[in-house]
């Protein structure tokens, strides 16, 4: 039985198993041990971080291959906007902020991440949801992909972003470091929101479209363009209800005012972002058995 | 609790309980699922609102398998036969940690790898090199263990000449080639094929053949769906018939292929 293959190699005793089953007691699948899917999938997704990794990559090296100026465009895209916006709210509304590019372009290259990537973890899940139908991989994998690439390209409009800060003459100051807890916030209240999202659209194709109508409503009631301080004192306080207030004023802070955020942002933010991560989690957990079904 | 649920089984059928317990790779007991069907297809979250509140969401039940038991043991092929919705499919998934089964206990000892399908884990912007390696850590590889098969992931899609190409430039031969080459390039515990040895030109089959042969001898299970009788008396030894979620017959493959092919013959 044993092939010539086989017995040409050097060392396999006679019932040696073949090389692969890495070290140890081989895996064990038994589909009546059920853990919590809530834990399960956090396991799982751990187990299958290079996974991840990779299809990070190919999201970003696939968009760049594309386009014909390929990097650069990140870098040129933010720059336009601040032409055009700077043109027409600097001179048309007149707002009272001073240096207004870099107070707007601060706020908007993380509005901008929220947005992609909530959407592109919908989509990536309705379009490559066919793969998990035929092999097993951790559910959660393309909501984990979209924040991904949405982080990597956050970070990568940070270089336009520090040109313009320069260019304008503003001081970049050592409390710059801040962005860093924001980012991880907001990364963590994306991927809350992208699952929550993921888990309804894929049973109504029509979730997507009603949020893509939403976004912009939701981007006028963050205080993204125009300060807060513009709004009238009886809608002001609604606005506390907002999440993306606060990460975005928790982002803009440290750029833009050259302070660490308030205590007060940071913990709203915090709270936001990990109540909203264990929310979504948890219904798409609970959900992805059922999924599979549906894709 | 495991462990003597196998060894009852073992007992049944075989004496020497160390070594044959060591021997079952998949098991299956008593397998059903159960898919909830829309009684109407609703395409939108409106009409699913409107509906709900109405009461008027209701939902067909329909058992794509039902009470499917099968112990398969190191080294043997199971071939998975029967007509178009028979779920061949669906059982597929079910061995591959894809759906939970309904009812019933699945059970598998080491690694599975199902043969992706084209299209599937593939993506037609990258080069074949960047495909190798999104596909190899799909099936759970790590980056050193990637590195380590590469030449020889390569070398059996003989694809040097194109590794470098995005792989929109391929011919869906040529997908297909290196979908099986990384596949098979370590050893699973289970192979899943889904109707694929119709891969390449008839040398590449050849070689294909080979190769699960060779995983077979080195005790690979490998399970396949098939419609070609003739594939599944070459690679497997066990075979499984499944009509309407149902196993109409199960056993060595001769007798059941032969069954099998006698009622389409009289079709």
């Amino acid at each position: 039985m044993i092939s010539d293959v086989h017995r040409s190699e050097a060392a396999p005793p006679a019932e040696a198993r073949p090389p692969e089953p890495r070290g140890g007691a081989p895996p064990i699948y038994d589909s009546a041990r059920r853990q919590d899917p809530f834990w399960e999938e956090l396991i799982e997704a751990w187990r299958y971080r290079a996974l991840v990794v990779q299809l990070v990559d190919r999201d970003v090296k696939v968009r760049y291959k594309r386009s014909l100026l390929g990097v650069a465009w990140t870098m040129v895209n933010p720059l336009i906007t601040m032409g055009v916006l700077t043109i027409v709210f600097s001179h048309l509304f007149r707002f009272d902020v001073p240096n207004y590019p870099v107070y707007m372009l601060s706020a908007n290259v993380l509005w901008l991440f929220f947005s992609q990537s909530t959407v592109s973890a919908m989509n990536q899940l309705m379009a490559g949801g066919a793969l998990l139908t035929r092999i097993y991989v951790p559910r959660t994998l393309f909501g984990l992909a979209a924040v991904g690439t949405g982080l990597v390209n956050l970070v990568l409009s940070l270089v336009p972003l520090a040109a313009i800060v320069l260019l304008t003459g503003w001081p970049i100051t050592p409390a710059v470091v801040w962005i860093v807890p924001a980012m991880v916030l907001a990364s963590l209240f994306t991927l809350g929101i992208g699952l929550l999202l993921s888990s309804l659209a894929v049973l109504f194709p029509d979730v997507k479209e009603m949020y893509e109508a939403l976004l912009p409503a939701w981007f006028f009631l963050t205080p993204v363009m125009y300060p807060a301080s513009i709004l009238p004192e009886g809608y002001r306080e609604w606005l506390a209800l907002n999440p993306m207030v606060y990460l975005v004023d928790a982002f803009r802070t440290p750029l833009y005012a050259g302070t660490a955020p308030s205590l007060e942002t940071l913990l709203a933010a915090a709270v936001a972002a990990v109540v909203t991560l264990v929310v979504g989690w948890a219904v798409f957990t609970a959900r992805a058995d059922q999924m599979v079904y549906r894709l | 609790m495991l462990e003597r649920d196998v060894a009852v089984i073992d007992a049944r059928t075989t004496p020497e309980l160390a070594t044959a317990q060591d021997e079952v790779v998949l098991r299956l007991d008593r397998v059903g699922v159960k898919y909830r069907v829309p009684t109407e297809h609703i395409r939108s979250f409106k009409e699913f609102a409107i509906r709900w509140l109405r009461g008027e969401v209701g939902y067909r039940e329909f058992w794509a398998l039902r009470e499917v038991s099968l112990t398969v043991r190191r080294g043997e092929g199971l071939a998975v036969v029967g007509p178009n919705g028979a779920g061949k499919s669906t059982l597929l998934k079910v061995m591959a940690r894809v759906l939970r089964p309904t009812v019933g206990r699945v059970w598998v000892r080491g690694s599975v790898a199902p043969l992706l399908q084209l299209g599937a884990g593939f993506h037609p912007e990258m080069t074949g090199r960047e495909n190798v390696w999104l596909n190899a850590t799909l099936l759970g590889h790590s980056r050193r263990e990637i590195e380590e098969r590469f030449e020889e992931i390569v070398d059996f899609a003989e694809l040097w000449d194109f590794i470098e190409a995005p792989l929109r430039t391929y011919s869906s031969g040529m997908v297909a080639r290196l979908g099986f080459a990384v596949a098979t390039s370590w050893h699973p515990d289970v192979l899943l094929v889904d109707e694929l040895l119709v891969v390449g030109d008839q040398s590449f089959q050849q070689k294909c053949r080979a190769r699960l042969e060779q995983f077979r001898a080195a005790g690979t299970v490998v399970v396949l769906v098939t419609h070609n009788m003739l594939e599944a008396r070459d690679v497997c030894q066990q075979a499984l018939w499944l009509e309407h979620g149902l196993v109409r017959a199960a056993g060595p493959v001769d007798e059941v292929t032969a069954a099998y092919e006698a009622t389409v013959d009289t079709l």
